[in-house]
């Protein structure tokens, strides 16, 4: 079993979860994050120059068996991209995951994803 | 809304908006007008709040700012030309008024008019429905107008559709106002504001289409806590709408007052219980939701119905509104706010419906006037007044939103509508939670 954990733009978030369920990975849970990476974002305010230092995100994850992975990954890349690829399109990381186990049953493993 | 001074005298002086001299201030009148004027101001970041709730969190501050910005451009543009074209003289066969002296209110520097109000208050008091009229249109077309289309769009809508509709109701010389035995009744802006508002936010809405996923993707409201607390601003606000539009402080004044009360609270009371029986549970967007069609539908009538037929019309207004917006669903239009479905809808079944309700020393002085004066004569004119309203709001927004569309450009971008017109087009985020900084 896998935790996916995408970083997406915010505009993203629409796409991406529509091409997930094209895809029929419909278990996801979203997060509103803010951190930074390389991507600098100026804003103005009242004529003054800031670049913040956080910028919001939204933060994806997803628990599969391994055999989803790739299509998981494959999907949130694809759509997540602005324009072919720019800095702040995010990133994925994926780990191993050492057990699930579904509350209501207390089905454990593979088969409670 | 000036019906209710002395009808002879308007007769004798049509430019009666600016004879000087004369008469005195009344220190009464003038300080309610004062506190209707600025009641009427709370209506705009009233209803900033209401739709700022109602839009994607991504939204929220795009959707305050329109109303805001009606505040900024039509504020400005009254002050130069929109009192003029609205309350000067007939012109252009009676289609507008238009006086030279009402530039930049330069001829009322030292009027007081035959209310005995300053005719300083007058002009900003109606100044503040020309600001919330286009603000009201916003709601139809929220989440994905560009800000400098929307500036653009109001500052001509508010010369080409506003002050036409607006010289025809309420000018002393406006072909409507002077239709049947004592014009057509429109108080507050049924027809001026709201029947106005609703057609052109909903033919705006049809011309630059549904939000993207529109109506499949779920929309939902960001903060409803905002919206209900807007919504009862716009409550508070009605009184100087209604109430100041008497241009008194007597017992017009206290009439339209009471009418305005019940009205708003029988239009809340039937929203929530349509939802309660029918949806099984009542929802604060309801109950918002009735108290502005109850307020809708009040507006033209509050001059002349008494609190029975206050009731009878913020009730039928309410199941009208509810059945327009189901109406809405079913075809799919994006009339993202219900503007049409609450303006619109309650605008026309207030002005048609008030003809009713009417109280009988009313008719007794119209049937002076022309002898036999009744409903069936009055609902013609009211029935008039409504079809004329709708056709020239609808062509000319239409003309409107074509122009500007090919000019300037009205609809946002697939990439601004997807990130949200906070961020894209102000560079600013509405709520600190979603950003640390």
């Amino acid at each position: 079993m896998k935790l996916i954990i995408a970083i997406i733009k915010e505009e993203k978030l629409d796409e991406v979860r529509e091409a997930l369920i094209a895809a029929e990975i419909e278990r996801i849970t979203v997060n509103r994050v803010s951190g930074h990476g390389r991507q600098q974002e100026i804003v103005v305010q009242r004529g003054k120059t800031i670049i913040p230092n956080l910028i919001p995100k939204v933060q994806i994850t997803i628990a599969c068996n391994d055999e989803f992975e790739d299509i998981i990954v494959d999907t949130i890349t694809q759509t997540a991209r602005e324009n072919g690829g720019t800095v702040g399109d995010g990133k994925i990381f994926v780990q191993d995951l050492k057990d699930c186990i579904r509350i209501r049953t207390g089905e454990r493993g593979g088969q409670a994803i | 809304m000036l019906r209710l001074l002395p009808l002879l005298f308007l007769a004798a002086m049509p430019a009666m908006a600016h004879d000087s001299a004369t008469h005195v201030n009344d220190s009464g009148a003038t300080a309610w007008m004062l506190t209707s004027t600025t009641l009427v101001l709370l209506m705009v970041p009233g209803l900033a709040m209401f739709y700022g709730g109602l839009v994607r969190t991504k939204n929220v501050l795009g959707t305050m700012m329109h109303s805001f910005a009606a505040l900024a451009v039509v504020g400005v543009i009254w002050a130069i030309v929109g009192y003029a074209l609205c309350f000067g003289p007939n012109t252009l066969g009676g289609l507008v008024g238009w006086s030279k002296g009402l530039v930049w209110l330069d001829s009322i520097d030292h009027t007081i008019m035959s209310s005995n109000v300053p005719e300083y208050v007058y002009a900003m008091f109606q100044g503040k429905f020309a600001i919330i009229t286009p603000a009201v249109i916003a709601g139809a077309v929220a989440e994905r107008i560009t800000f400098k289309g929307w500036m653009a769009f109001i500052a001509v809508w508010i010369i080409v559709v506003y002050a036409p509709i607006c010289h025809w109701m309420w000018a002393s010389d406006g072909y409507f106002f002077n239709m049947g035995a004592r014009g057509v009744i429109d108080f507050a802006g049924g027809t001026v504001v709201e029947i106005c508002s609703g057609v052109s936010g909903l033919t705006l809405a049809l011309y630059i289409g549904a939000r993207h996923g529109y109506p499949k993707a779920v929309m939902s409201p960001n903060n409803l806590v905002m919206s209900l607390t807007g919504a009862g601003l716009l409550w508070v606000g009605w009184f100087g709408f209604n109430a100041g539009s008497s241009i008194a402080s007597n017992l017009d004044t206290a009439r339209a007052l009471c009418v305005t009360q019940v009205a708003a609270a029988a239009g809340a009371l039937t929203w929530v219980l349509i939802e309660s029986v029918r949806d099984e549970r009542p929802t604060s967007l309801g109950m918002s939701s009735g108290i502005l069609a109850g307020l809708v539908a009040i507006t033209p009538a509050a001059g002349v119905v008494q609190v029975k037929g206050a009731i009878c019309l913020g009730v039928l207004a309410t199941f009208a509104c509810y059945a327009m917006i189901q109406v809405k669903n079913k075809l799919g239009y994006d009339d993202s706010l219900d503007v049409f479905g609450v303006h619109g809808t309650a605008g026309i079944i207030g002005t048609i419906g008030l003809v009713f309700f009417i109280r009988q020393t009313w008719w007794a002085e119209a049937g002076q006037k022309i002898a036999g004066w009744g409903i069936a004569q009055q609902l013609k004119v009211q029935i008039a007044a409504v079809g004329a309203t709708i056709a020239f709001s609808a062509i000319v927004t239409l003309l409107v939103a074509i122009i500007i569309e090919k000019t300037i450009g009205l609809r946002v971008s697939d990439t601004v509508e997807k990130t949200g017109l906070d961020h894209d087009i102000h560079g600013e985020r509405g709520y600190g939670l979603a950003n640390l900084n």
